[in-house]
């Protein structure tokens, strides 16, 4: 079985690398040593090329194996050969980071699993805000990088936390008027943060995700600990964000949630095109007036 | 049956020269001309709304615990009555939501209909000799439903609105001298106190509303008193007043818009969310959402602050915050150019005569220019008001979109003037070809062989 598992990474792995490298490297051979040892702009072809593209996920032949629990040297196996191909060239092979990209030492499994769960990571351009997406790995693969990353220097970090979305949304709305919506916005459409960056609507993330942000803070976010913001007062902000995918509005159409600016440009398109319509239906035009006096 | 309850009343009142004369009143037939009564009917829909949600209103801002099916995350906070009573009101009332939705879309409205009525008489010149009086009671109407929307809508204490008095409080304040006595009187003591939510209340649904009611009675005796204005179409002189007469043509017309006016504003309270408070959540005073902008009319002044200089000038027991320039000299000083505008026109045209015929817009350059420059102004401080959902939409930094409106703001309006100058001028000569050249002959040719004088073409 162990032998199965690492012939399959092999096979997933083989396309894009040969992609990259006229000899097909085997599958026993480090890819890590390969890609680190080239140059920095082939590195970032090779990273590049090698990004999956979103519709079709790249699949290992691990999906029967439910991700990282199966047995934890293979896992290591899969997240070190996933880590050398998609993650090496910016934050290089020790995980302390080069030019092009931060060190993931104590960044923690939940900053991990967020940014390669949202399909923040990889990141085409080094340094640019990470936008959300389709993750451009399967679970799986997903499960055994952030085990690779975990135990090679990220793990001192916040871990992924545990939620129960069964929590208190009454708690957790105060929490969220006093923590989130400042910037996330009063229903979590997501608003501007200043300086470019964007604070991102919330009904795309999963419960996890929305834990997993809490606790590490991406990009300038705040980061709140167990002290700041306790288990379960995370639990019951997560269950406080989820009723946010499904908004009720009693009120009818919300305009998109845009708030007064939506509702001034309504007032004037439907109230006001609609007065002026009947204006011109019962009034008359100068022309018309001019017709009548000839 | 019209005239049986003429003749009734002139029975008891001797009314009916008056009547008579009333009914037959010339009206224009213009459209433009009912940009005003969309205002009127506005003015009548929100005091009938209004004075429905009075019934179920607590303006108290005592604490209470919400217990209602309505917002299920709030079942069980401690808000204030003020808050529980709008939701209440939305959703355990018959129609309460319905009626507080049109309400609030008729403020919207309301504003909208003065601005663009006032654009009409501004860019016609129907504020001219003997009309100024109007034209400043109209400024003072717009005024006036500007500062009851802001007082209505900031009276459910949600947390947007909040944040709008907040920063109404920091402006009242800012003011050199007497910023302290007057955001005193106010908001009875130091934000947020206590008082304030009785104090709104009273200016909401008491002073305001009862000014508007006199000002709007002055207005409209002033106009019957003066008769319109009409456009300088063929029949129409300085001493005449062409138009349909108030019965019955004009006021089936009338009626027509009375009803199109409520009936869209009550499809837009049913069908369309206005101000979802629900979603906002309580005020605390520590807490505030993004995006925030507060309604349209009130919105110019939001972007004045969003662009507005960082000049704080500190004396030795005084200092002058950063707000009192875009929030209060820049309003004042908008709001006098248009007070003065009357007089500033007569000054420079040197006109002291008294017009009952309007001009087009193309007649008057300067005026036209002037009214494309401020509304522009305007119209950008309003765009500014909401620069952080543009930045988002466009994904630019909020600061840099700052910047672009800055500097717009002090440029394309004079660009806009000038080209409605060009355009001012070329319709001009168009115009005064076709004075010059007023018809076309047309020959016919008989079947004889013989020429006559056919009909007589304009050069449209």
């Amino acid at each position: 079985m162990i032998a199965l598992l690492a012939l399959a990474g092999t096979f997933a792995l083989a396309p894009a690398v040969a992609h990259a490298s006229p000899a097909p490297v085997a599958a026993g051979a480090a890819p890590a040593a390969v890609v680190a040892s080239a140059s920095r702009a082939t590195a970032r072809i090779v990273a590049s090329d090698m990004t999956p593209q979103p519709q079709t996920p790249p699949r290992v032949a691990v999906p029967n194996v439910p991700g990282a629990r199966h047995g934890h040297v293979d896992t290591m196996k899969v997240g070190a050969e996933l880590y050398a191909e998609h993650c090496i060239s910016c934050h290089g092979a020790t995980l302390h980071g080069t030019g092009d990209g931060p060190s993931l030492i104590g960044a923690g499994t939940a900053a991990a699993d967020f940014m390669l769960s949202t399909g923040r990571m990889p990141i085409e351009v080094p340094y640019t805000e990470e936008q959300p997406g389709p993750p451009s790995f399967p679970p799986e693969q997903i499960a055994a990088l952030v085990a690779y990353v975990g135990t090679h220097g990220a793990g001192n970090g916040p871990p992924i936390p545990r939620v129960a979305p069964s929590g208190d949304i009454v708690r957790g709305r105060a929490i969220f008027e006093e923590n989130c919506q400042q910037c996330h916005g009063a229903v979590g459409t997501g608003a501007v943060a200043g300086f470019g960056w964007i604070a991102p609507p919330l009904p795309i993330a999963t419960n996890v995700q929305v834990a997993e942000a809490v606790r590490f803070g991406p990009g300038i976010m705040p980061r709140f600990d167990e002290h700041a913001i306790s288990p379960r007062d995370l639990d019951a902000l997560v269950a406080y964000v989820q009723t946010l995918h499904h908004p009720q509005d009693p009120g009818g159409w919300s305009v998109e949630a845009s708030g007064p600016v939506g509702e001034g440009l309504i007032a004037f398109v439907v109230g006001l095109g609609v007065t002026i319509l009947v204006m011109r239906l019962v009034g008359e035009t100068v022309k018309q007036e001019q017709k009548s006096e000839l | 049956m019209i005239r049986r309850l003429v003749r009734a009343l002139d029975d008891r009142l001797g009314a009916a020269p008056f009547l008579r004369h009333a009914l037959h009143k010339a009206f224009p037939d213009h459209w433009s001309f009912m940009l005003g009564e969309v205002a009127a009917y506005c003015f009548i829909f929100i005091l009938l709304s209004g004075t429905y949600l009075t019934f179920f209103f607590h303006p108290s801002l005592q604490q209470t615990v919400y217990h209602g099916a309505g917002v299920p995350s709030l079942d069980g906070r401690v808000v204030s009555d003020a808050y529980a009573s709008v939701l209440d009101l939305s959703f355990q009332t018959q129609a309460g939501l319905l009626i507080r939705q049109a309400h609030h879309w008729c403020a919207n409205l309301f504003a909208a209909a003065i601005i663009v009525h006032m654009s009409r008489v501004f860019f016609t010149g129907a504020f001219r000799k003997p009309r100024e009086i109007n034209w400043f009671v109209g400024l003072t109407l717009l005024l006036l439903v500007m500062a009851d929307g802001f007082s209505g809508y900031s009276l459910p204490d949600d947390a947007l609105s909040g944040a709008g008095l907040r920063i109404a409080y920091s402006i009242a304040i800012g003011i050199p001298f007497i910023g302290d006595w007057i955001a005193s009187l106010i908001f009875g003591g130091r934000f947020p106190s206590p008082a304030f939510e009785g104090r709104l209340y009273a200016l909401h649904i008491l002073f305001i509303p009862l000014a508007l009611a006199g000002l709007i009675t002055v207005h409209v005796m002033i106009l019957w008193h003066q008769k319109h204005t009409q456009f300088p179409t063929p029949g129409k002189r300085e001493n005449n007043v062409r138009g349909s007469p108030l019965w019955p043509t004009y006021a089936v017309r009338s009626t027509a818009l009375m009803m199109a006016t409520f009936g869209v504003l009550l499809l837009l309270g049913g069908l369309v969310e206005i101000n979802p408070i629900w979603n906002y959540g309580p005020y605390d005073p520590w807490t505030v959402a993004s995006p925030a902008q507060p309604d349209w009319y009130v919105g110019w002044l939001d972007g004045s602050l969003r662009l507005g200089p960082r000049w704080a000038i500190y004396f030795p027991h005084h200092a002058i915050s950063t707000l009192f320039w875009p929030a209060v000299v820049l309003p004042l000083t908008f709001f006098a150019i248009l007070y003065a505008w009357p007089w500033i026109e007569r000054r420079l045209q040197r006109d002291d005569r008294y017009h009952e015929l309007l001009q087009f817009p193309w007649q008057n350059p300067l005026r036209t220019s002037f009214g494309v420059a401020a509304l522009t102004f305007a119209g950008i401080l309003l765009a500014a008001g909401s620069d952080d959902v543009q930045a988002r939409l466009l994904s630019v930094p909020v600061q840099s979109l700052a910047w672009v409106y800055r500097i717009a703001l002090w440029t394309v309006p004079w660009i806009c003037a000038a080209i409605a100058w060009r355009i001012c001028i070329e319709l001009q000569a168009r115009h005064a070809y076709k004075d010059e050249h007023p018809e076309r002959l047309v020959l016919v040719r008989s079947a004889q062989g013989g020429y006559e004088e056919g009909p007589r073409l304009s050069t449209e």
